[in-house]
């Protein structure tokens, strides 16, 4: 593990079984992940993205090699464990928004606090502040079926950011936005990541989503095939 | 870096995570609608029948007794010889006189004499066995009208019999009918009966093949003067002479142990009614807890990314189980309370062709809701709820996370 990296995998690689064989989806990936970064795993449908994703998210364990996050290998993790890594350290974002149907925008976001026994002040403030992140504070009292895909996504981005996390997972976080709304959730994750120094880990193929990393990790057959930095350009076509 | 350290005095505790459960299961089965109204209504009608059935045997079941009571058992008897209720070829050997402790009693009007025997009756030129029942006229130990049997002089013995009987027989009030008998030394001999009085019982049944004649007349007919098969003490005596002189003491515990195990025996049948009922209303929760995990498998696999761990998401499917369980007590007491309070107060009435389930059955049943019929339906309830919601909840823990996620079960 590097110094002062967030993230790191070593040699990690992730098979499933099928049939009688196995598919490789993730094979021999190493990757190391400061603190702060705006980093993509970008690739096409298949190259293990959202795999690599849900390793280091510690919802799935690796076959092989290992995921350290925020400095504890998750191959070691039980599930209580894996259950407490998320809650403190990871906040994920998903392509279909997942918002909880039977809540309010305001408890969706307030429900990972509740998990943090949060005093209902300490909730009430940072929720609000969320809220506020993502220019939702009139929609608080909404049911997740009264908002547009937009809006939902951004309720996703209150409940990911809410706690401050260290890292932001998002799994194809744009995919079924239009290209002004999708803008308006990366700027806001860029100015979340800028303020609060949070670490933004995507899983993308979507080229609106490419422009505003500056760091791409390009995936292939499971396979780490360039890792690169470069400049956000949010602006380009 | 974030240290790890220290996590573990973050994590919420026991009670915290506790009331979140409540409180998201609360939230959740309130969220879904109709359908957790629809299982709260079937789960909240199962439960009041089931309370409403179990009710009326229990009512059924101390009706019987206290007729058999109030009728023939009074506080208990003392039976004299080898008497026995059960078996009719007794009577005739088993009557005696009744001891100065027994004769006291009588006098004190705090017992009273029965003399039993078997005799035939022939009512509409049939013959019919019966049971003679020489009782005095001027008792109260007995709930029997047994003053009709005073008789006025006219011709024929004053003979009262039960509804039931009076409606095998065709016997009404008015009627004569020959009654043959054996007295004491062998001899048969015969009278004729009037019928004075047809007696109403709650309890129809405990009536049959039984003719009450006045002991004093039965007495003579017997030739047997102040004698008694049976000496019945009255109901609420502190305490009661021993017997001797042949008299031996039988307490209600003794005299209603056949009809408690009868009892006991019928009681089996409605507890298959019982386990039918809670069976529908749990397949109704069951099915609804399969379908909720299969729906919200997206929505398990989200708790799971949020830091639910996966035995506090089974948890709250299985809080949101019983919550059905707890919503049904709510709801059936708000028309369930009423609903069993009037059948209780009203009765209901029972069908002829029900008069005979192999015990007497009351013309008319109230309902008993005791204090452990409730409490323990209740508590039976809750906890087969609780399991039942627990088995599709339990898969949860065998669900991957990122299957969840992809709204994928195995």
């Amino acid at each position: 593990m590097e110094n002062g990296a967030l993230i790191t995998t070593e040699s990690l690689t992730k098979q499933y079984p099928v049939g009688r064989g196995k598919f490789t989806a993730l094979q021999n990936i190493d990757l190391s992940v400061d603190t702060g970064e705006f980093v993509g795993l970008v690739g096409p449908s298949g190259s293990g993205k959202t795999t690599l994703l849900n390793l280091i998210g510690a919802l799935d364990f690796p076959s092989e090699g290992r995921a350290i996050v925020i400095g504890r290998d998750t191959r070691e993790l039980s599930h209580r464990e894996a259950a407490d890594l998320r809650n403190h350290h990871l906040g994920f974002i998903f392509q279909t928004y997942n918002l909880l149907p039977v809540y309010s925008v305001y408890e969706n976001v307030e429900f990972p606090l509740l998990l943090l026994k949060k005093s209902a002040a300490e909730r009430r403030q940072a929720v609000m502040e969320a809220l506020d992140w993502v220019g939702l504070t009139d929609k608080a009292k909404s049911r997740p079926s009264q908002l547009s895909g937009g809006e939902s996504q951004r309720v996703a981005v209150a409940r990911a950011m809410v706690k401050k996390p260290e890292i932001v997972l998002a799994d194809e976080p744009t995919a079924n936005l239009d290209a002004a709304n999708s803008h308006n959730i990366l700027k806001t994750m860029v100015d979340l990541n800028r303020e609060l120094k949070t670490t933004f880990v995507f899983a993308t193929h979507d080229s609106k989503v490419i422009r505003y990393l500056r760091r791409k990790v390009t995936l292939n057959d499971g396979r780490v095939v360039g890792d690169e930095e470069q400049v956000p350009d949010p602006e380009s076509n | 870096m974030v240290e790890w350290s220290g996590m573990r005095n973050r994590c919420p505790t026991r009670r915290a995570i506790e009331m979140l459960i409540f409180r998201l299961a609360l939230r959740n089965i309130l969220g879904a609608g109709l359908r957790t109204w629809l299982n709260v209504f079937v789960l909240s009608a199962a439960f009041v029948m089931i309370i409403w059935v179990q009710g009326m045997v229990e009512g059924m079941n101390r009706t019987v007794m206290r007729a058999k009571i109030d009728t023939e058992l009074g506080g208990g008897q003392y039976w004299y010889g080898d008497y026995d209720p059960y078996d009719p070829l007794t009577y005739e050997d088993s009557h005696g006189p009744l001891t100065e402790s027994l004769a006291d009693l009588v006098r004190g009007g705090e017992a009273t004499p029965v003399l039993m025997t078997t005799g035939a009756i022939y009512p509409q030129g049939r013959v019919q066995a019966v049971v003679l029942s020489g009782i005095d006229p001027g008792q109260t130990i007995l709930r029997l009208p047994s003053e009709r049997l005073a008789g006025d002089g006219g011709y024929g013995v004053p003979a009262m019999i039960g509804a039931e009987m009076a409606k095998e027989t065709g016997l009404m009030v008015g009627d004569y009918v020959t009654v043959r008998w054996r007295d004491v030394n062998g001899t048969f001999d015969a009278d004729e009966a009037r019928i004075e009085h047809i007696v109403s019982l709650s309890v129809p049944g405990v009536d049959r093949g039984l003719l009450w004649l006045p002991l004093g007349e039965l007495r003579r007919m017997l030739q047997v003067p102040g004698e008694a098969s049976v000496v019945v003490a009255a109901q609420g005596l502190d305490e009661v002479p021993p017997g001797g002189g042949g008299w031996t003491w039988r307490d209600l515990d003794y005299l209603l142990k056949d009809i408690k195990d009868l009892v006991k025996f019928k009681s089996q049948s409605s507890y298959i009614i019982y386990g039918l009922m809670l069976f529908m209303a749990l397949l109704a929760v069951f099915d609804t807890q399969v379908l909720a995990i299969w729906r919200r498998r997206r929505e398990i696999g989200t708790l799971i990314a949020l830091g639910m761990d996966r035995f506090t998401v089974i948890g709250l499917f299985t809080v949101e189980g019983a919550m059905h369980g707890l919503l049904a007590l709510v709801v059936g007491a708000a028309y369930g309370i009423p609903l069993l309070a009037w059948s209780m107060a009203t009765g209901m009435a029972v069908p002829e062709m029900m008069s005979d389930m192999g015990m007497p059955v009351p013309q008319v049943l109230y309902p008993v809701y005791g204090v452990r019929l409730v409490l323990g339906t209740t508590l039976l309830v809750m906890i087969s709820v609780t399991v039942v919601s627990s088995l599709p909840a339990s898969r949860i823990a065998k669900l991957k996370p990122t299957d969840a996620l992809r709204g994928k079960t195995r």
